[in-house]
């Protein structure tokens, strides 16, 4: 229905557009400078002119006529300024009108899905172009190649470098890098020789006049597969990420080929096909070395600049994005001044800062980066197509000829398929999932050719290549057909081929689960297996990384959190972020008690409410968008659980499952998880070995010694016992503390975030053993944001658990004034409620956590208190939890006590924090989950030793044998 | 690499194995044991629980333990050079000729389905064939982070269950754990590229 309205819309906004901003222009402007163009002028007046083939060098005498012209006249109340004003207006007005553009063709969803974006602009362009040629007889615009080289396509290469998917693309370095060199080089010889041929056979027309060397130059520029192109067509078609990071990989690296063969084929055009000597050839093999490899270095150097710079930005975070920019976009020019393949540069540069840059950035900066590349990149696509369909309508620039267009499109076509496949044969021998006839039919149909070769077959010199105006109708005819039919049909191609897509389906908690799993056992195997392989190649790599290039580029508070604490608030972000998106509906399926919560989880129904309404009562909103994401409540649960999940589980250690999109940010939080596993595992195995041992002892004892297996497995054991115990303890304490202080100095950096962040963690109180066991051992990390007084008196009774949620009650203070009393009342409720059944064989072991319970009700006895004697404290209030645990009903003070034990607790909370580092960081974060009832017997057990002098009841078996083992 | 092999295993044995794994894997394999941390020097002895857990990186896989388990026959401590054969070759890529010539007369040990059953089995610690919600919670704990509570996790075990149970048991069998999976990618998941 508002198909043709829309549309026609755009149309009347496109002329009106035209009309404002051209007409006058033929006006004010004499005829001969009117075919250059305000664009051209547009990059005259930028600074950088120094690039290869700017034709927009003579631009400026024309300018500055305009203006001396204008200024003759007397004084005006108010003057026409439109010389001064003109390069950056007219550039503001192509961005508006190509803006608008884009939203005017998403505004028809049904359209919008069967055609691509790029055709769309393709086609605006064209009647754009006609407009402007009907109006003026002339054509002003067109895609200018200084324009394309200098600044439309850094801004798409540096977007695409920067969010490379570094896993994905290094995974498949050797598909890529085969298709993007071989693939090329075939491409581009046979189709020169090709239609040399089919010159010679008179197929093409007496006209063209050109040679062999012609033909291969021709062939070499327009055999490239072309990113803009590839990123324009996949990113809507949804391929499987493997199929597009190959076609779309090769597209970049391509680019040192073409770049090296263009040259050197336009140096030979130069001399003379008979001049040139078999030196020759080997100068362009080692030109290209030089190029690709020249570049990738240039690039590398840059991302070093760019991650050391960014190291010491701390105090000037508003300038952080601009280094990102500047520096990225330097590597491409650096690239281009040095003629090296500037593409090759940029994306390495990306690739390689991404990492530290991202660390060290802020998160706003993060923010800025990111979505000041996405529009960049999207405005100039959207520019590049546009300026396409202009470029095409100047009938003055090309010359036809059937022939030669119908030989190319088939050429390039049957090349290409021929290549794909006959490097897919021989790659598919090394690879673990082979690309099958549907994925070779795909690559070979998504060659597209796009600006790339526009802008090179527009660079050519007319004066020695003769046939250059039909090879630019040839370029253009390709670049369309490429883009417009083959962009068409490749969706319904792929749909045909059932081709596995990126499916935007959220994966079912079932799979999520199972492929976590699935990635850890194949880990684990190839440990077993010692394959030396690519992980091994990496697992160097990320060494090397890790102690020198790390230390080099990571901001030191960064280094040596080692990623812990980073992990850890982007976690905290992503759930905070998880929920808001959600409405809180975490919380609800929490089933809170809380009052404040209360009022969080009521803002969902709300915005639900509104949304059905604007759903149900206007029947004009037909936006499929809308209605899609309006979510079910189902569908609400099932977010909310991915989101629990993708965000707590741990990330297998190797193989890495990752789906391109522009908006891809990794994560590193290896080495937080790494340790937390290794001191699960190493606890569980203790438990097991031993009571193995014990059984086998008793048993098997007699025939073992005969065997004389057993002094061996003596020998084996102790060392691995020795590595867990001693590694648990100097090596998380010391880290934790540092923690403790690092995070002081770096804590007014994401203030706010941080802050919401942790509710999620705990937005109610920790009843059971188990949870107050978890909060325990992250509560260091935690502990420090929760220190501001104001916030922490509300919930007293969370201060014990370790980590209050300041953000539970900041909102509480602010949206409802909690009534104090009745708030209590109710937590204490809730927490008898669940706590009543308190797992009895758990109970001992959970001492050293419930402790820190206990310290509320024993807050008004000042006594215990006395934060010198922390190990005095331990035991006392352990004496007092073997009396006495889960009592807090009748400890519930009065309110004016209870205030005032807030208060003073809270300073015994944070002088309380640094001495026992040891017993609240000790318990090593693993959850006693791994081996329930033995595994959290156990690690209590090895700090209350320290700490307490009596061994706690109830724990007879293992510990009778503690000693020993420690 | 393949002399070491012959002297330490006996050629009908070495074709026993090959014909039971696939024979890639097989003649390669005792190179890559002399390059792995199971540093045994037989290779036709044993291995002990011991040997594996000397590789340091799977002290840091959360499933580690488990998946050194799925090594061991049921209630053995040792496995010889032909289980641990067996078993690596779970994870052999299905190669396309394979499907259609069909060499074992039984499934082969890279099936779908065996790659799917040997996941199944790391859930399933009492091998009644089911997974229960206490196998799984197990499981879950040890592959998440400390940030998650025990209430959240239980509160994804039981969607986990009810998503995937259909016949209203409270757990999961494997015709219902193969059900639930049967849109991933398992052959591509679970294989690992093994050096030809």
């Amino acid at each position: 229905m508002p198909k043709p309205g829309l549309l026609s819309a755009a149309l009347l906004f496109g002329v009106a557009a035209i009309v404002l901003v051209l007409f006058p222009l033929p006006a004010s402007t004499d005829s001969g400078d009117g075919t250059r163009g305000p664009v051209a002028l547009a990059h005259s007046a930028a600074e950088e002119r120094a690039a290869p083939g700017v034709a927009a060098e003579d631009e400026e005498p024309g300018g500055q006529h305009q203006q001396q012209h204008q200024h003759g006249g007397g004084y005006k109340v108010v003057q026409w300024e439109w010389s001064y004003v003109q390069t950056p207006y007219i550039i503001a007005i192509w961005l508006l009108v190509a803006s608008v553009a884009k939203i005017l063709f998403h505004f028809s969803q049904r359209f919008t899905t069967v055609v691509p974006e790029s055709c769309m602009l393709i086609l605006l362009g064209l009647v754009l172009g006609g407009i402007v040629l009907i109006a003026n007889k002339k054509q002003l615009y067109q895609l200018e190649p200084a324009l394309f080289f200098l600044f439309l396509l850094p801004t798409i290469v540096g977007d695409a470098g920067y969010f490379m998917p570094a896993r994905l693309f290094f995974d498949n370095l050797g598909a890529i890098l085969t298709y993007a060199v071989v693939g090329t080089l075939w491409n581009s010889f046979c189709t020169g020789f090709s239609l040399y041929a089919a010159k010679v056979l008179n197929v093409i027309d007496e006209k063209v006049q050109a040679d062999l060397m012609d033909f291969l130059l021709f062939g070499a520029l327009i055999s490239a597969v072309d990113p803009v192109a590839v990123l324009a067509v996949f990113e809507e078609v949804h391929v499987n990420d493997t199929l597009f990071i190959i076609v779309f990989g090769e597209s970049l690296v391509n680019d040192a080929v073409t770049v090296v063969l263009y040259k050197v084929y336009i140096s030979f055009v130069e001399v003379g096909p008979k001049n040139v000597q078999t030196v020759d050839y080997f100068k362009g093999v080692a030109s290209f070395l030089i190029v690709s490899i020249g570049g990738t270095l240039v690039g590398l150097v840059f991302a070093v600049i760019l991650g050391f710079i960014t190291r010491f930005t701390k105090k000037v975070r508003i300038i952080e994005p601009l280094f990102v920019f500047l520096l990225v976009y330097l590597a491409y020019l650096t690239a281009e001044l040095f003629s090296l393949s500037a593409i090759l540069s940029m994306t390495f540069c990306g690739i390689g800062a991404n990492k530290y840059v991202e660390a060290n950035i802020s998160q706003k900066s993060r923010t800025t980066v990111k979505y000041t590349m996405k529009t960049l990149a999207s405005i100039a696509e959207t520019i590049i197509f546009i300026f396409l369909g202009i470029s095409a309508v100047d009938k003055s620039k090309w010359a036809w000829d059937t022939g030669l267009v119908s030989c190319t499109l088939v050429f390039i076509f049957i090349f290409r398929a021929v290549g794909v496949v006959g490097q897919t044969w021989v790659l598919n021998r090394f690879r673990l999932v082979p690309l099958d006839k549907i994925d070779q039919v795909v690559m070979s149909y998504g060659g597209l050719r796009g600006a790339v070769a526009f802008a090179l077959v527009v660079l050519l010199d007319g004066e020695q290549v003769k046939a250059k105006d039909y090879f630019v109708a040839t370029t253009i005819v390709v670049v369309f057909f490429t883009v417009m039919f083959q962009g068409l049909t490749i969706k319904p191609l792929v749909k045909w081929l059932k081709v596995p897509r990126s499916t935007s389906r959220k994966p079912t908690i079932n799979e999520e689960i199972h492929e976590r799993a699935f990635d850890h056992i194949l880990t684990a195997v190839e440990d077993i297996a010692g394959l030396q392989g690519y992980h091994h190649w990496r697992d160097k790599w990320e060494q090397f990384d890790k102690n020198y290039l790390s230390k080099l580029l990571l901001r030191k508070s960064v280094y040596r959190k080692s990623e812990l604490w980073e992990a850890y608030q982007k976690i905290n972000i992503r759930d905070a972020i998880s929920v808001i998106d959600q409405g809180g509906n975490v919380l609800t399926s929490a089933r809170l008690s809380l009052p404040s919560m209360a009022s969080r989880a009521s803002f969902p129904e709300f915005t639900n409410v509104t949304n059905y309404l604007r759903e149900n009562g206007s029947g004009v909103c037909l936006d499929l968008q809308v209605i899609d994401n309006v979510p079910g409540a189902k569908v609400e649960e099932d977010t909310e659980t991915h989101h629990v999940l993708a965000g707590n589980l741990y990330k297998p250690r190797r193989r890495y499952q990752s789906h391109y999109s522009r908006h891809f940010m990794p994560l590193g939080e290896k080495e937080r998880q790494d340790r937390e596993v290794f001191q699960r595992n190493m606890k569980y195995r203790m438990e097991s070995s031993k009571s193995t041992r014990h059984k086998r002892h008793k048993k098997e004892r007699s025939i073992k010694k005969r065997h004389g297996s057993d002094p061996k497995e003596e020998s084996t054991e102790k060392p691995r016992r020795n590595v867990s115990w001693h590694d648990k303890e100097p090596v998380l304490v010391p880290v934790d503390s540092e923690d403790d202080k690092a995070e002081h100095s770096e804590k007014d950096e994401d203030e706010g975030i941080t802050f919401v962040a942790r509710k999620v963690e705990t937005p109610k109180p920790r009843p059971k053993s188990v949870p107050a066991a978890v909060e325990a051992s992250s509560s260091p990390l935690a502990s420090p944001l929760s220190r501001p007084p104001s916030v922490d008196t509300p919930l007293p009774w969370k201060g014990g658990v370790g980590s209050p949620p300041p953000c539970v009650s900041v909102e509480a203070t602010k949206i409802i004034p909690v009534d104090l009393q009745q708030a209590w009342n109710q937590s204490i409720s809730s927490l008898e409620s669940i706590s009543s059944p308190p797992a009895p064989p758990s109970a001992d072991a959970v001492h050293p956590r419930i402790s820190a319970l206990s310290r509320i009700p024993g807050a008004p006895r000042p006594a215990s208190y006395t934060p010198s004697s922390s190990s005095s404290f331990f035991s006392t209030s352990n004496t007092q939890l073997v009396q006495g645990s889960f009592l807090f009903p009748e400890k519930i003070p009065k309110e004016e006590e209870e205030d005032e034990s807030s208060h003073e607790l809270q300073p015994l909370m944070s002088t309380l924090k640094p001495p026992p580092p040891a017993t609240t960081s000790a318990p090593p974060p693993p959850p006693p989950g791994s081996a329930p009832g033995q595994g959290r017997r156990k690690h209590p057990r090895v700090f209350l030793r320290s700490l307490v002098s009596a061994p706690p009841p109830g724990n007879t078996e293992p510990w009778s044998r503690g000693p020993t083992q420690l | 690499m393949g002399s070491r092999a012959s002297t330490l295993l006996r050629e009908e044995e070495i074709e026993e194995i090959k014909k039971e794994t696939g024979c890639k894997l097989c003649q390669n394999a005792p190179l890559y044991l002399s390059q792995t941390s199971i540093t045994n020097p037989v290779f036709n002895s044993v291995f002990s629980r011991e040997d594996f857990q000397r590789i340091p990186e799977l002290a840091i896989n959360p499933l580690g333990d488990r998946i050194i388990n799925a090594f061991f026959p049921e209630g053995e401590d040792q496995v010889n050079f032909r289980g641990f054969m067996r078993t690596l070759a779970h994870f052999r890529p299905i190669e396309d000729n394979e499907k259609n010539k069909n060499a074992a007369p039984s499934e082969p040990l890279n099936s779908r389905t065996n790659k799917l059953l040997f996941a199944f089995r790391l859930y399933d610690l009492d091998r009644d064939d089911k997974i229960s919600r206490d196998e799984l919670l197990q499981v879950l704990r040890m592959m998440v982070g400390v940030n998650i509570s025990d209430e959240q996790l239980g509160s994804i075990a039981d969607r986990t269950i009810q998503e995937a149970d259909t016949n209203g048991d409270n757990s999961i069998s494997f015709n219902e754990f193969m059900k639930v999976l049967e849109k991933v990618d398992v052959e591509q998941k679970m294989s690992i590229r093994f050096l030809h």
